[in-house]
């Protein structure tokens, strides 16, 4: 990938803060070079576009608005990124089902962009201040045909800040949407954030005159250009050549573009996905789990662990591309695999862990978990740096 | 087309510094990929969302609009008006032909009470939008109306917004023989052009006429704030 990253010193002093979720996130953002806003008000999320309203107010070329709806919000934010911008927006379930048509355009036009989910119990309006992780199969299959999209599940505030930085760089680095897929606790939870002097921060990669949605070599990632550089750019949501011609006639112009699109992203998987393990090492038992929900499975461990059992943690940072190869080795060195998941989503038969290529770790519901997941409050307020590192 | 491309041309704009966005529809494909200028060619309906977001961010960039009545008045609506709020710096031009063109001839909300489409055997049941009215109402600064037989008076009208600032909305009163005329019995553009030169009254005029009148007969012009 030609995108080159440099050290961004914080806008924020360097220290010790107390914040919540979503306050951390937009932080992230505002440390990430994020330069416009566009969204729309809904719980659990809300917290981010007032954060950002405030913050973007005191400082130099950042640019905030409240626009009329979702479909708005993200097109918006689609059109400033065309126009130079690194934009991002926030929503929560229903605002995210709305989006759906835009996010298909921004793969297909490749366009860099941060989305994050707050999410809540759904379907429908459902709970809007319940937790749950019932997004993640729409974050991957929400629009219509074939992309792949970078979807993140931070777990604590300081993840919240952390993950958006890199969501920024994901973003930029491979030309595509990239999700942060909060929970509403994990947006709600006030906990320590250390915020560093300085960040490593992708810098857009563009080459003036570079066809902007070709590359030589079929998984590649093309330059990206913006409005009044003078490439009188083609920027079209309809199947495109090299230079943005539409070739909504060509097979095989579709098949080029398609192939690319979903290439960019599974070929450059070992680079994206991105796995914590806690006391793995010697463990027959493993737990696999993300965003809050990995808070309790960590608890989990530590209790079995002093029943004498040697249970462990494999938690995913990155829920798409989906950390299929971590669980097939996983699968060969545990007896068994644990996937919890918050009590108002559904029961994970329909997960994709249950369909992992390893095939010798058998994933299992116990009847248990239930009961532990709903313990999650309990869960100390602020997350060990041991099962922070790797 | 041809008259917006004039307009630029005479004012002598920097085409670098010129963006066209546009929805979906056979209006939508005016600027994309024929100028020789920026162009994003958006979702149905969207065209003013995505054109918010490039201007604000950048507001070097000369922005216009160009749509469908059905893109931008029906699916877009929410859009148009809000756009018109804020009083943005968008030049947004509709060509409106009464009809969705490009999806083969269903009611628009533009259709007049009484057309024959697709989806409207019987005749449009319903009043349509008045699209200069509507986005004045909402705060536009400048809304005018023509059709494509009055070339000189749109050229002008081009040419003015283009000047101003804030939110602007010319109404192009465009024929659509094959999906539109065709199902009124005015099959051809001729005839379609006929209709439109016969019907479009200066707003005066229109004005003068007996409320009963008026509604068989289009005010062309430019419109203000104040009710007609
Ligand atoms: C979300 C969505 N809904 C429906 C369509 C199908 N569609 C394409 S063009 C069009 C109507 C266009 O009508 P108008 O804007 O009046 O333009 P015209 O073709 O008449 O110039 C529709 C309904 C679409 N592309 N996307």
């Amino acid at each position: 990938m030609s995108v080159t990253e440099t050290t961004v010193s914080s806008p924020l002093p360097p220290g010790k803060y107390y914040f919540s979720g979503n306050e951390a996130l937009a932080e992230g953002a505002i440390a990430a070079g994020c330069n416009y806003y566009a969204g729309y008000p809904i719980t659990p999320s809300s917290e981010i576009m007032e954060r950002l309203a405030a913050r973007f107010a005191g400082l130099e070329g950042r640019v905030f608005i409240q626009m009329e709806d979702e479909l708005a919000s993200i097109c918006s934010v689609i059109g400033a990124v065309w126009a130079g911008a690194k934009g991002m927006t926030a929503t929560s379930g229903p605002g995210f089902s709305l989006m759906q048509e835009a996010i298909g355009y921004a793969a297909l036009t490749e366009t860099p962009l941060v989305l994050a989910d707050i999410q809540r119990a759904g379907p429908g309006t459902g709970q809007a201040t319940k937790v749950a992780s019932g997004d993640l199969m729409q974050a991957k299959w929400g629009s219509h045909g074939d992309y792949q999209p970078i979807a993140l599940c931070p777990w604590s505030v300081q993840e919240m800040y952390e993950l958006t930085i890199t969501a920024f760089n994901l973003a930029e680095t491979y030309r595509v949407p990239v999700f942060l897929l909060g929970e509403e606790a994990v947006g709600h939870l006030q906990e320590r954030l250390d915020i560093p002097a300085a960040n490593r921060v992708a810098r857009r990669h563009y080459q003036p005159g570079a066809p902007p949605f070709g590359h030589p070599d079929p998984a590649g990632v093309p330059s990206m250009p913006a409005f009044g550089q003078g490439e009188k750019l083609l920027v079209t949501g309809s199947t495109h050549d090299e230079y943005g011609f539409r070739r909504t006639d060509d097979p095989a112009a579709h098949a080029r573009l398609v192939a690319r699109l979903n290439d960019k992203i599974l070929q450059h998987r070992d680079r994206i996905v991105s796995t914590r393990s806690y006391r793995l090492e010697d463990a027959e038992i493993a737990i696999v789990a993300y965003g809050f929900t990995a808070r309790s499975a960590w608890l989990a461990v530590d209790e079995l662990r002093r029943a004498g059992k040697k249970a462990g943690l494999l938690r995913l940072r990155t829920i798409w591309p989906f950390a299929a190869a971590e669980i097939a080795a996983l699968g060969s060195s545990v007896r068994q695999i644990f996937v919890p998941v918050p009590p108002a989503d559904r029961r994970p038969d329909h997960l994709p862990g249950n369909h992992h290529p390893g095939g010798t770790g058998a994933v299992a519901w116990p009847a248990t978990w239930k009961n532990t997941c709903a313990r999650a409050p309990t869960a100390p307020r602020s997350v060990p740096a041991a099962a922070t590192a790797s | 087309m041809n008259l917006l491309l004039r307009s630029i041309d005479e004012l002598q704009l920097d085409l670098d510094d010129l963006l066209f966005v546009s929805g979906i529809g056979c209006a939508a494909w005016i600027p994309s990929p024929h100028f020789n200028a920026d162009t994003l060619h958006t979702l149905h309906g969207r065209a003013i969302a995505f054109a918010t977001g490039a201007k604000l961010f950048n507001p070097r960039l000369l922005t216009i609009v160009v749509s469908g009545d059905g893109d931008l008045a029906a699916i877009g609506g929410n859009h148009l008006i809000h756009a018109a709020r804020r009083n943005l710096d968008l030049k947004v031009i509709c060509a409106n032909n009464r009809i969705y063109g490009m999806t083969g001839g269903q009611a628009a909300a533009t259709s007049p009470r009484g057309t024959i489409s697709a989806t409207t055997p019987d005749g449009c049941p319903d009043d349509p939008f008045d699209l200069c009215r509507l986005v004045l109402g909402a705060g536009a600064g400048y809304a005018a109306r023509y059709a494509v037989t009055q070339p000189r008076e749109l050229q002008a009208a081009i040419g003015k917004t283009l000047r101003m600032s804030g939110f602007t909305f010319i109404e192009v009163l465009s024929p659509c023989p094959t999906q539109y005329g065709r199902r009124q019995g005015l099959e051809t553009a001729p005839e379609l052009l006929a209709e439109l030169r016969e019907k479009c009254l200066p707003l005066e005029q229109w004005r003068r006429l007996p409320p009963a009148a008026r509604r068989e007969r289009i005010a062309t012009g430019e419109f203000t704030r104040e009710p007609a």
